[in-house]
């Protein structure tokens, strides 16, 4: 065997070195050091982000299994960003007292699924991409159920778990029968047999119900609320950024390269999956009281508008998905950031608590309202450019009506994120949070958060270097 | 001897994922929720061997797929009891009714 092609997985080593070095730390490393465990683990995945920042030349190893290409380095650099954050994040959870003794635990199980991520998008095989999917899915489950003496994290585990079992049988069920009907497992070889059959078009729809169901698109998407309610703050954006993104990134490239002949066929389930996500999450986060469901609705819909990347097929609209997913991280992440330091600090998630928060954290305001401007998509700032793209590439291939649909939801989000914006700037409030400090780790995060927020729209060599490696149909 | 034609086995397996997929919504208890859904897993592997048994003989790519999946299946069975088991503990139920604290 041909051990050179290892070096091809350039990322997937780096990132296992860090997870084995990080589980031997956590298991041996004596008293006294376990307490700069946090540091270590930050600065280690640092250096694996920095070192893996270049792409190389595009390659694929072992017969096809494995396919590198560029843009894969951008989005798991992107990605690699997006962990860092949550990692600073969930430091001043992991310090407190019922954590502590399994933050280990939380750094090996995040990197874990960040891994089945990366072989996910690399994969050139139903077999590996299936792998991956599990990698990624499994150890989530069991960051869902973290908080172990708390009710509402097991249930929201059960239900993660469940969910994501049925939905990966059903995609599993339309993988056989392509399988049966092409007789590989290859990308290459599987868009090559497809034709178009009845019996194809059933093992699709099978398929694409199995991702709708990961990726929350309505009317799969109802596991997604109690799921980011019961889950522990930070394993909440992790979910609804990385992997929520890579995801859609993978369904991206699998429809354009192995569905491309039934490009009409599921452009049109498309369309139908769009205008429902959009406008049924929309309506229903305005009804929401608690932040974090507030959040979940939201994300179903940004991943509605994700889809409209997707639904173009072209090399703009992968660069417009990409640029999408990046800004949205940044955006979605101070807003998490915000509320994961509130609860940690107080405990309190709903939305009549932030009344009058300007009043003791003029801080946070700020940053939560920058996040909440940038995800509904009000000029300055970089979800303003992220939105105008991702419509540009979908009103390219003429999907003007879906284009029109999709802004007059914009309207209606913006409703909802300001009422947050009214709560914590206008709505008087006899008690409201009392002031504290946070920790130095959170406020690395939300500066962080911001920057991307403020120069991410304006430096527009960020959306010309992605789209140097984009690729179409 | 005469062999049992493909279609035979398609049929179970086609029965089998739906029988699953009727569990996985109606069942009451979560283990046996659980159970549907490892149905759903199973007629797939059938699936991948009988492809690989009769259509494409000289490959073995199904075969392999369908180990992968009972590996995979496993892995996420020990994982969901796991969780259920934290249930038990909290709750000192598993009936999905009692699942209900987060609604709206």
């Amino acid at each position: 065997m041909d051990y050179s092609n290892f070096l091809y997985m350039r990322e997937e080593l780096s990132l296992v070195a860090v997870m084995v070095i990080l589980l031997l730390y956590d298991l041996f490393a004596p008293e006294r050091s376990q307490r700069r465990f946090q540091l270590v683990a930050c600065i280690l995945f640092g250096v694996h982000t920095v070192l893996n920042l270049f792409p190389h030349e595009e390659a694929t190893a072992f017969g096809g299994m494995y396919v590198y290409r560029p843009m894969l380095t951008v989005l798991k650099s992107i990605l690699n960003v997006g962990v860092l954050i949550v990692f600073l994040q969930a430091h001043a959870w992991l310090e407190s007292e019922k954590a502590v003794i399994r933050r280990g635990e939380f750094y090996f199980l995040t990197l874990s699924t960040l891994l089945g991520m990366y072989f996910m998008m690399s994969a050139g095989d139903f077999l590996l991409f299936f792998i991956g999917l599990e990698t990624a899915s499994i150890p989530m489950a069991a960051l869902v159920a973290f908080d172990k003496y708390k009710h509402k994290s097991a249930e929201a585990g059960a239900k993660y778990i469940l969910s994501a079992v049925f939905a990966s049988a059903l995609s599993l069920y339309g993988i056989s029968l392509l399988y049966g009907t092409t007789g590989s497992l290859y990308f290459d070889e599987v868009a090559a047999g497809i034709t178009g059959s009845p019996l194809q078009i059933m093992a699709f729809v099978f398929f694409i119900v199995g991702m709708c169901f990961k990726i929350s698109l309505v009317p799969f998407h109802l596991w997604t609320a109690d799921v980011y309610e019961g889950a522990p703050t930070n394993v909440t954006s992790y979910l609804s950024v990385i992997s929520k993104g890579s995801a859609v990134f993978v369904l991206m490239v699998i429809l354009m390269k192995v569905f491309g002949n039934i490009l009409t066929e599921w452009r049109g389930m498309l369309y139908g999956v769009i205008v429902l996500t959009i406008t049924v999450a929309n309506v229903f986060a305005i009804r929401q009281k608690n932040l974090k469901r507030f959040l979940a609705f939201s994300s179903i819909s940004q991943a509605g508008y994700l889809m409209l990347g997707v639904i173009s097929a072209n090399a703009l609209g992968m660069t417009s998905l990409v640029y999408y997913v990046l800004v949205y991280m940044v955006s979605n992440l101070g807003a998490f950031g915000v509320i994961s330091v509130i609860e940690q600090k107080t405990g309190k998630v709903t939305m009549d608590d932030y009344n009058g928060l300007y009043k003791t954290h003029p801080y946070l305001s700020l940053v939560m309202t920058l996040s909440l401007f940038s995800l509904a998509g009000i000029p300055p700032f970089a979800g303003f450019f992220s939105k105008f793209f991702i419509f540009a590439a979908a009103a390219s291939e003429g999907y003007y009506i879906l284009v029109l649909i999709a802004l007059l939801n914009t309207i209606i989000s913006l409703y909802y994120y300001l009422l947050v914006v009214k709560a914590m700037f206008i709505n008087p409030s006899e008690s409201p949070i009392a002031p504290f400090r946070s920790d130095n780790y959170t406020r690395v995060s939300l500066v962080a958060c911001c920057a991307g927020i403020v120069l991410l729209g304006i430096l527009s060599v960020v959306y010309q270097q992605i789209s140097l490696f984009s690729f179409g149909m | 001897m005469e062999e049992i034609r493909m279609e035979y086995y398609l049929i179970i397996s086609t029965l089998m994922l739906f029988i699953g997929i009727y569990g996985f919504i109606t069942r009451r208890n979560l283990l046996a929720v659980l159970i549907s859904v490892e149905l759903m897993l199973n007629s797939v592997d059938i699936n991948f061997v009988v492809f690989n048994r009769y259509l494409f003989p000289d490959h073995l790519e199904g075969l392999f797929f369908s180990l992968f999946a009972i590996g995979v299946s496993a892995a996420e069975t020990a994982v969901a009891i796991a969780i259920i088991i934290n249930i038990y503990r909290n709750i000192r139920s598993i009936q999905t009714r009692e699942l209900n604290t987060m609604k709206h």
